[in-house]
């Protein structure tokens, strides 16, 4: 499949490259083609595979969590209904396990979180080159399949959970409160500034390593995926069947990843609400 | 890495997802399961009871079984005591019968026997009148010795 690409290099950059959508430096809108149009189009352009993408599966996620909302009565459940219900409960329990207090948002939030994340993850064990080839079928230059290979995304949503965190530490803990615990911690208080110093960064930490710990994973998953598919350009072979054996293995192992990711994002923002909640520090 | 309008764009679309979820989504399901549960609950308990009533019912069965038997059997004693009691009255009513019936014919007999006996003594007195007239050749003067002939009646 990378026959029409003038070598591997490009083959890769290609399979990473989003397809964006902003305005040209002469003025005009429209897609950018290559690296180099993206820089110049700046801040103010949008990658349109990652959200029709990631907007998609999570329209997928409510539209089916939604009908069994609607449908959820106090018999037996059955077929959808049973894994949804299933789904729920073991949000509730890792929920229940990890924040102490009351709030109506973990929960959904959490739920969101897991079932969003993980397809948007499942994108990544569809073949690399089947989508983007159908796509180029109709015109499409670039399109990145999976919504968490891009940093946006990631960072988007643990942007909105680091909010989430100031705003409950605030409202929980009061300014004064919060201030208290960024700077009498863990040194005594006349070492405030090194505790602000320290503290700060664990703070800032929090939604960074939780972007990043996504992306890098699925950025790298789908990078040794590239590269597994680079092996099948030579035609028939040895290379060509080991290829396919190591597609098969990695996808296989990339299952228990990508639910190990979407988990670890889901009980790490309960983990930081809870002790954003959490009074008696 | 390249950041852009996309982030802004990611962080709406998780708002509204998070927004839509916490609204129409967990608290029905959420709300299902618990009544669920508490159904589920309702039942087990529903069939604890039942089970102890069946074993209330069959000991209350079981038990009304013995008193029935018992009263049965009191029955059946009553009646034979009362089935020999009945024989032994009729015993004794045929025996009184029997009596009677016995004093009454013993009494008519000793009836008969004295009429007889009257009536003998009259036919002897009148046959001995008679020989004694015969004897004589004369006739008595029946009053004159009335009272020479009824002593002789009394001595018959």
């Amino acid at each position: 499949m990378a026959g029409s690409y003038a070598n591997s290099s490009e083959y890769i950059k290609h399979h990473l490259t989003n397809l964006v959508y902003g305005q040209h430096p002469d003025g005009s809108w429209g897609f950018a083609h290559g690296a180099d149009e993206i820089k110049e189009m700046g801040f103010w352009s949008i990658n349109v595979d990652s959200m029709l993408f990631s907007v998609g599966l999570g329209c997928l996620f409510l539209w089916i969590f939604r009908r069994a909302a609607k449908k959820a009565s106090t018999d037996a459940p059955t077929g959808m209904q049973n894994f949804v219900e299933m789904m729920i409960e073991f949000i509730d329990d890792s929920v229940r396990g990890s924040f102490s207090g009351k709030n109506p948002l973990v929960a959904p939030l959490a739920l969101t979180i897991f079932v969003w994340i993980f397809l948007m993850n499942l994108m990544d064990l569809i073949a690399v080159d089947h989508i983007p080839w159908l796509a180029s079928l109709l015109g499409v230059p670039y399109l990145k399949i999976v919504p968490t290979t891009d940093p946006n995304v990631t960072f988007g949503m643990s942007l909105s959970v680091f909010v989430l965190v100031l705003y409950y530490s605030v409202k929980m803990k009061g300014p004064g409160g919060f201030f208290a615990e960024l700077a009498f911690h863990p040194f005594p208080k006349f070492m405030m500034p090194i505790n602000l110093v320290l503290e700060g960064v664990t703070l800032i930490a929090k939604p960074v390593s939780l972007a990043l710990r996504l992306f890098g994973n699925l950025y790298a998953g789908e990078m040794i995926f590239i590269l597994i598919a680079l092996m099948y350009s030579g035609g028939f072979g040895l290379l060509f069947v080991s290829g396919g054996l190591l597609q098969l293995g990695w996808a296989i192992f990339h299952i228990l990843i990508i639910t190990l990711q979407a988990f670890i994002f889901m009980t790490l923002t309960i983990v930081y609400l809870d002790m954003a909640s959490q009074t008696d520090h | 890495m390249n950041f852009n309008a996309t982030l802004i764009g990611q962080t709406i679309t998780f708002i509204v997802f998070v927004w839509f979820c916490m609204k129409y989504i967990w608290p029905p399901l959420m709300a299902a399961l618990e009544q669920r549960n508490a159904r589920i609950s309702e039942g087990l308990a529903a069939a604890q009871r039942g089970q102890q009533d069946l074993e209330d019912a069959q000991a209350k069965v079981s038990d009304s079984l013995k008193d029935a038997k018992q009263q049965a059997q009191e029955i059946i004693n009553q009646a034979q005591k009362r089935a020999n009691e009945i024989v032994d009255e009729a015993k004794d009513s045929a025996r009184d019968e029997a009596d009677k019936i016995k004093v009454a014919a013993t009494a008519d007999i000793d009836q008969q026997v004295t009429a007889a006996r009257e009536h003998l003594r009259k036919e002897v007195s009148v046959i001995a009148l008679a020989g004694a007239e015969q004897i004589l050749k004369r006739e008595v003067d029946a009053k004159a010795h009335a009272d020479v002939l009824d002593e002789l009646v009394a001595q018959i």
